[in-house]
């Protein structure tokens, strides 16, 4: 039986001791009518062996093909002690630290990377994750509203530069809360949202305004304007940051004169491998002032009874499990094996290790641009700063060209028209530190033939 | 000690990053870092034999017999690791092409299909990222679900008083009122109770069966009656699905909406808190409004479902469609298990709480429902032992620490004065239980003989209990540098 | 546990002092603080709001609780009790005195009739047992 320990004298003397006859009897309670006749359609289990070969099989199948997409998930090279002591049985089998004394290990692991994230973002706190970049931004606004006390309404502008799957997850999220989501363009040229752009939401107040940095296109913001603008009109300013980014970035919490009130964003790039999409982090971080209404764990230190210094859960009267109704949010199970990854990844990087892999990242993509931009008819979109990521103009579709490039194993980048028609057709690109030259002309001669093909036909 | 008081200015590990700092002197200046962020300056080997350090002050299933009621915490195969890990699996962009997807894919929707099966529900969607994230897009299906119909006014969901706290916190955030369904004495849910509860403003009811009390309520057709014929939805919470796991289908219940958590039945890891995986099923009439993406099979091949296609979708939940590692460790986990192998879970969780019930009642511990059944978990109360000898529930719990148990569940269900909710699991050994009883027993023993002992607990652990009250008012949630960190960064490229 | 006599009180453990000049102060009873344990935090109503009885208007949180406090009579809130910001445990230690939450002005000074005096709550705490 797998996983199951009983030999049949345990099973005897079990049920002997409960005195039932057999086990079925201990679903007496069930009424009889409910039991199921058969799990029909559910194969007979596997050996270890047998499903290893299966799995081995598909894994082979999705192969390892040359990645240049980004687009909010980013293939960077994760140090391999970060995922050995990770998977650790302690950590990987142990849950939510409630009692504190048997779990001083992950309590430790969330305080320092809290402390790290309050450090990249320039923020006074940080909770303990969430479950990804998307649902942080979502939880983000709630608390944004929740925390704006100078503006009662329930108005949130959120530019059309922020990842387009964010915004649709913050809808999903956020609908039955009476929020209205304001949608801000940006400016064509550059790929920025202007203050002008902001203006056109009208004049009404807002609760809060999102700003990406990069946004979705890979364009630097004018940060600074924007939070000035925002915080003249009494709105929160909730910055939506990529944490590599902001090793060379300015920190949220340096934005304008004040700083941003509230970041959030994807962990991913902190030692999180690509894996289709998850598990990944969102992390949330915000002024000490708003600290009651950040959702999700957060873990501080105190003392124990002979005055050692120590690590708890606290605050959790903020939480689903005392609050209820009137919590913050409903998460409870958060990402806490993913942070564990982060904390380690960041502790071996370190400041200038980041600040190396987000200049790789910035250099690479440049360079990827440049030498796509060499193909007749290839353009840069916008004309503004980029970070690791970059808006090119196509002379052909944009999705046959993708699809002749994956034939070569080659996946070309994230198609925006279908997220931004006007733009059309146009690629988004992005070349991590892990792109050789090598590499990168490698897709410039396969985006050359596919373009040949395209303009042939 | 912390990571960060180990740093020194200037030491790192420089083989994990790239060799040479690239040019990025093209960034605005104005939009460019001041100051390098205080993140530690150490070596691989501080950092590996810290985090390891770190690592051995964690009970965890894989060292500790770790009975939490609620949490379903049993043995994570490490196959179900190993295998997730693969190379083709951890390498694949969330935004690759279906061709370059087919294996991932054909996963997830055999995933998809045996949840379906095991559930007996209509249809699955694999996409929330946790139980509570299957708990809102459940509830946000029922709404979608009255408000297609035109049918407004249904805004009140029913919470039986001993529900999971995310049920109210999920349902409020549907946009719902929440009205709590009392649980009579016998452990069942109040039927007469319920009767008056519902009415035209009834959107649904959210019910964990077996419930967080530990017992199978075997009014279940007669709550499902009494919903339906109000107009309301069934929700099930499948926080306890171990315990029926092959043995009875939710479907079949009669529940319209369910959610999965994959860490729990499905024996994906904990993780310290996470990551999780909240899959829903849902009958044929709710099938429009599934989260998205979901995995069809067309001809010989697999594709996604987005927007385009489910046009009444309730939406994205997170970014990509959900935590991909996890579901892949739930579906091998369940390959290896097969048909017979998901009904012993059941059979064998429930004989191992049954078990330990019995055995504990034998030495004189006083359950919570004498008169039931247990399912895969039960509650004993302290009620007595904290009257006779002032000690309760979470002194109980700290000493077991001592004895080398993670504590089971303390203070929940509220509704039972110190109780301790009790899982042991499947994968259990009967030594571990009996252990398990011995250390009760002896704890009891002090109690009666030295209570100040057991207040005093835990005594062998890395520290001794901790001061909570301290922790919150005296808030210190980060490490702060006590000056400006020392190196400053390299503010041009090389 | 004590209950002055001079206090009116509520089923909810909250109790209000009559100031005499169309105002009340309005705190939680020694009961209610013994129940939470430890306060480790108070979230005060804003100065000016309007309250009816039995609104919600601010709530008292231990490590392991929180608890809603209802306004024993309507009014307008006239001070709210900023000591507590810093010093939530000032409710354990003198919940009838310094660790008053806020102050009302009246708005229909017969709403103080439907309270309890001290006899009919201890009469309370004893049925709850």
């Amino acid at each position: 039986m797998p996983f199951i320990p009983h030999t049949d004298d345990d099973i005897a003397g079990m049920l002997d001791a409960i005195g039932v006859e057999r086990i079925d009897d201990l679903f007496d309670e069930i009424p009889t009518e409910l039991r199921a006749k058969g799990l029909e359609g559910i194969p007979d289990g596997l050996s270890e062996m047998e499903v290893a070969q299966l799995l081995q099989a598909r894994a082979r199948e999705d192969g390892q093909a040359l990645c240049f997409i980004g687009a909010g998930a980013y293939d960077h090279h994760i140090p391999a002690a970060v995922w050995q002591i990770t998977t650790r049985g302690e950590f990987y089998s142990a849950y939510t630290p409630y009692q504190a004394e048997a779990s001083q290990g992950t309590l430790q692991v969330l305080y320092e990377f809290q402390s790290m994230m309050t450090a990249l973002t320039g923020l006074d706190v940080s909770n303990a994750s969430l479950y990804d970049g998307a649902s942080a931004l979502a939880e983000a606004v709630l608390m944004a509203v929740r925390a704006n006390r100078k503006v009662k309404n329930a108005r949130v502008l959120m530019p059309r530069s922020v990842h387009p799957f964010y915004r649709r997850t913050v809808r999903s999220i956020v609908r039955h809360q009476g929020i209205e989501l304001v949608e801000v363009d940006f400016d064509h040229r550059t790929g920025q949202t202007r203050v002008a752009d902001c203006e056109a939401a009208g004049d009404e107040p807002f609760a809060a305004l999102v700003i990406p940095q990069p946004n979705f296109f890979g364009v630097l913001e004018d940060v600074d304007a924007l939070t000035d603008w925002a915080h003249a009109r009494d709105a929160l300013v909730i910055g939506v940051v990529n944490p590599v980014a902001l090793a060379l970035l300015s920190p949220p919490g340096d934005w304008g004169s004040e700083g941003a009130d509230i970041a959030c964003g994807e962990g991913q790039p902190l030692g999180m491998p690509l894996a289709s999409g998850g598990p990944y982090l969102g992390f949330l971080c915000c002024t000490q002032a708003q600290i009651r209404q950040l959702p999700g764990r957060i873990a501080g230190k105190t003392l124990d009874a002979d005055g050692k210094v120590g690590y708890t859960l606290t605050l959790q009267a903020r939480e689903q499990h005392i609050r209820r109704s009137k919590a913050t949010s409903n998460i409870c199970t958060n990402q806490g094996l993913l942070v564990t990854a982060a904390t380690i990844h960041m502790s071996i990087l370190g400041a200038e290790g980041l600040e190396r892999v987000a200049a790789a990242c910035h250099a690479n993509t440049s360079r990827l641009a440049d030498s796509l931009c060499e193909i007749n008819g290839v353009e840069p979109l916008f004309d503004a700063p980029a970070f690791h990521e970059r808006a090119l103009r196509l002379p052909a579709p944009a999705a046959n060209i993708l699809s002749d490039l994956a034939a070569n194993d080659i996946l070309g980048g994230f198609d925006l028209g279908r997220e931004y028609p006007e733009l059309d057709p146009a690629l988004l690109v992005c070349a991590t530190e892990l792109r050789t030259d090598a590499d990168i002309a490698a897709y410039r001669e396969a985006m050359a033939r596919a373009l040949a093909i395209a303009d042939a036909a | 000690m912390l990571i960060h008081e180990q740093s020194r200015p200037g030491r790192r590990a420089t083989a994990q990053a790239p060799l040479t700092t690239a040019d990025s002197s093209d960034l605005p200046t104005a939009l460019r870092r001041k100051q390098r962020a205080a993140l530690p300056e150490v070596s691989e080997l501080q950092a590996v034999r810290h985090y390891t350090r770190l690592s051995q002050q964690n009970f965890s299933i894989d060292t500790n017999f770790y009975p939490l009621g609620s949490c379903t915490m049993k043995y994570n195969p490490r196959a179900c690791n190993s295998l997730a890990s693969l190379p083709g699996f951890l390498a694949r962009h969330p935004a690759a092409p279906e061709s370059h997807s087919q294996g991932i894919m054909a996963c997830l929707y055999e995933l998809q299909d045996m949840l379906k099966i095991v559930t007996g529900m209509h249809a699955v969607s694999l996409a929330p990222a946790a139980g509570a994230q299957g708990e809102l897009a459940g509830v946000m299906m029922i709404r979608a679900y009255h408000d297609a119909r035109g049918d407004h006014e249904r805004r009140e969901i029913l919470v039986p008083d001993a529900a999971h706290g995310t049920n109210p916190a999920s349902a409020i955030m549907a946009g719902f009122k929440v009205r709590e369904a009392p649980t009579g004495s016998n452990g069942d849910v109040d039927i007469a109770a319920l009767r008056d509860a519902v009415g035209p403003q009834t959107a649904g009811i959210m019910l964990t069966n077996p419930s967080t009390v530990g017992v199978f309520d075997r009014n279940i057709q007669a709550i499902a009656e009494t919903v339906h014929e109000a107009g309301g939805l069934l929700y099930y919470d499948g926080a306890n699905l171990n315990a029926i796991l092959g043995k009875v289908r939710p479907g079949d219940m009669g529940f319209d909406v369910i959610h999965m958590n994959l860490h729990k039945t499905f024996s994906t890891p904990h993780g310290g808190g996470g990551p999780g995986a909240g899959p829903v099923g849902v009958s044929k009439r709710l099938e429009p409004y599934l989260p998205i993406p979901l995995v069809e099979q067309d001809g010989d091949s697999y594709r996604w479902l987005d927007e385009d296609d489910r046009p009444e979708t309730i939406g994205r939940m997170t970014a990509f469609g959900g935590n991909m590692g996890i579901l892949l460790r739930a579906y091998i986990y369940a390959r290896m298990l097969g048909a017979e192998g998901m009904r012993r879970v059941s059979e064998f969780a429930t004989l191992n709480a049954n078990y330990l019930l019995k055995r504990l009642q034998e030495a004189g511990f006083q359950a919570a429902y004498p008169e039931r059944r247990a399912s895969h978990e039960f509650i004993i109360t302290l009620k007595q032992e904290a009257k006779t000898y002032g000690v309760n529930a979470m002194d109980f719990a700290k000493r077991l620490l001592d004895f080398g148990y993670h504590a089971p569940t303390t203070y929940f269900p509220l509704l039972v004065p110190e109780c301790l909710l009790i899982e042991p699991t499947e994968t259990e050994p009967k030594e571990a239980l009996d252990g398990f009883v011995e250390a009760m027993t002896q704890i009891r023993k002090e109690a009666e003989e030295t209570p100040e002992k057991v207040k005093g607990a835990p005594y062998t652990l890395p520290l001794r209990r901790l001061d909570d009250v301290r922790a919150a008012r005296q808030l210190d949630v980060a490490w702060k540098p006590a000056s400006q960190p020392a190196s400053q960064p390299t503010s041009q490229g090389a | 546990m004590t209950i002055p006599t001079e206090l009116k009180y509520t089923e909810s453990h909250e109790w209000v002092k009559d100031n005499g000049d169309g105002t009340v102060t309005v705190g939680i009873t020694d009961h209610a603080q013994d129940a939470l344990g430890d306060l480790v935090f108070v979230e005060l109503p804003e100065v000016g709001k309007q309250l009816a009885a039995k609104d919600a208007c601010a709530v008292v949180e231990s490590v392991k609780a929180a608890s809603d406090i209802y306004s024993p009579v309507g009014g307008e809130v006239t001070a709210a009790n900023e000591a507590l910001d810093g010093a939530p445990e000032t409710i354990n230690e003198d919940a009838y005195g310094e660790g008053w939450i806020y102050q009302l002005k009246l708005s229909d000074p017969s709403e103080l009739d439907n309270l309890l005096d001290a006899g009919a709550y201890e009469q309370v705490l004893a049925d709850e047992g």
